[in-house]
């Protein structure tokens, strides 16, 4: 009983797995076909986009805020007073590579990627899915394709906005704040940070991008049910993207080389 | 010419189509009944390819469909044309553009021509000034009715009708059935059509097909549908809560 419960829970994951590589797989052929659905391209752009900058801002204000806060005690408890300067480069290293990337990550999965479960969700249950078959427009396409290309590109310069804020943020905490030497702080910051420590965090946002897409479009183009099955769509996308989002960031950071100046 | 051979089709433990054999004449208007949950929109679904059969075949013109790659799907669904039992508009666009939607996709139109057809097709179902309205201000009926105009919009050789009369006042569940007739009449259109209404069915069809037990169980004209002596068929016709349907 207990092995046949094990494999019917093995069968279910592999058949997952298998329905989210075969919409990986179709979403990049529509992506590279024409025609393109260059308007619900645009309008995703602007929804995935534009829309989220309130909320990215606070939180990449707030996140270097905090970073700076705790960067600063960090070197004032264990190397000592006037120390704090040497803080800007760990600041703006940590929130380029990790800490906006993941905040972002975290952020639009539950804004957009809960939206788009909900969207398709509904459209599934609603029979327009089925309509757009009827009407000659593959979901995919019309759906899928351009939501994942919108999140693919959005997602990194979410996070350049991020960085810049955060960055900002921290700085604004330690110089402005705390009286925390200003030209040591900058000087250290451009001596240590490498450009490609953001490119690192905008390669993750992209990954995160094609995450909360796929995840969101699978939710919801698996909903079934009604209101009850729309609900769970969403949920479970915000759950998985996160879970996922957090993990790919571990094997991204052990995988991108930590510097490129050797 | 419409033909579907020994069809199978089951969700889950749900076996819900058991070999379904049935043809659909050009030109024909088929009524096909049954009780609610018996599987006619699954069966119909089959027809544009929205539904993958677990078994059995399907052909249009000929072609069998149900192999067809997405690209040559897309080509045998510009023959159909389909009104969802709920309508099923896009939310996000105007009736407009809910209406123009096939005429994009499936013909070379220029926008010009496009609006012009758009005003026609929604006149065709009694609609007029409501091109720049959301499908939420619209009632259920008039949502039924943009749905029809969808359908008919670039003149499909067949069109699938899903509960055409249902959350509609009887006048107007009339005009849309003498629609769907005149359509029959003056463009050799073929209908399918999924009702409980049986009198629309006597008044619009050729023949009538029963679904009962994820099969044709009877398929004739109207005069000898009333006239069957299968038990199953007198009660579906006659809304008896007695007989051999269980109502539960």
């Amino acid at each position: 009983m207990i092995n046949q419960s094990r494999y019917s829970l093995l069968f279910s994951f592999f058949q997952e797995l298998g329905e989210v590589g075969s919409l990986v797989g179709k979403t990049l052929r529509n992506i590279f076909r024409k025609p393109w659905e260059k308007n619900i391209f645009i309008q995703q752009l602007e929804e995935v986009g534009v829309r989220s900058l309130p909320v990215v801002s606070l939180t990449a204000a707030f996140g270097g805020l905090v970073f700076g806060l705790q960067t600063y005690i960090g070197f004032h408890r264990f190397i000592g007073h006037g120390s704090e300067a040497y803080g800007g480069p760990i600041i703006s290293l940590g929130l380029s590579k990790e800490i906006i990337p993941i905040l972002v990550g975290l952020m639009i999965s539950g804004r957009v990627g809960s939206a788009i479960a909900a969207e398709i969700g509904t459209m599934k249950i609603t029979e327009q899915i089925d309509a757009l078959y009827s009407l000659g427009a593959d979901p995919n396409r019309y759906l899928v394709a351009p939501r994942t290309l919108a999140c693919f590109i959005m997602l990194p310069c979410l996070t350049l906005y991020g960085d810049i804020i955060g960055i900002a943020a921290g700085y604004f905490y330690n110089v402005v704040l705390m009286g925390v030497n200003h030209f040591i702080y900058f000087e250290n910051t451009l001596l240590y940070l490498e450009i490609w420590d953001v490119i690192t965090g905008l390669i993750k946002a992209a990954f995160f991008g094609i995450i909360i897409a796929i995840v969101g479009c699978w939710q919801g183009l698996k909903a079934e049910g009604g209101a009850e099955g729309v609900g769970k769509a969403t949920t479970r996308t915000v759950v998985i993207a996160s879970i996922s989002i957090i993990i790919l960031n571990f094997l991204l950071s052990k995988a991108l080389p930590g510097t490129l100046s050797g | 010419m419409i033909k579907i051979v020994n069809l199978y089709k089951s969700f889950g433990q749900n076996k819900v189509l058991q070999g379904v054999d049935l043809t659909i004449e050009r030109g024909e208007t088929l009524v096909i009944i049954g009780q609610s949950g018996s599987g006619k929109s699954v069966l119909v679904k089959h027809l544009i390819g929205i539904i993958k059969p677990d078994r059995g075949n399907i052909f249009v013109d000929g072609v069998e469909i149900v192999n067809l790659k997405e690209d040559e799907l897309h080509k045998i669904r510009g023959k159909f044309g389909m009104l969802f039992q709920g309508a099923a508009l896009f939310d996000s666009m105007t009736v407009a553009q809910n209406v123009s939607f096939g005429l994009e996709r499936y013909t070379d139109y220029l926008p010009g021509k496009i609006q012009e057809v758009v005003e026609e097709s929604l006149a065709k179902v009694g609609l007029k000034g409501v091109e720049n309205l959301m499908p939420h201000e619209l009632s259920g009926g008039m949502k039924k009715r943009v749905g029809l105009a969808r359908a008919i919009a670039y003149w499909p050789e067949i069109i699938l009708y899903d509960e055409p009369s249902t959350g509609i006042d009887p006048i107007r569940a009339d005009a849309i059935i003498n629609l769907i007739d005149r359509m029959k009449k003056e463009l050799k259109v073929t209908s399918v059509i999924i009702t409980h209404d049986m009198t629309s069915s006597y008044k619009v069809a050729d023949r009538i097909a029963m679904l009962y037990g994820g099969k044709i169980i009877e398929i004739g004209t109207p005069e000898e549908i009333k006239r069957s002596e299968n038990q199953v068929i007198q009660q579906f016709i006659h809304g008896q809560a007695e007989g051999p349907i269980e109502n539960w």
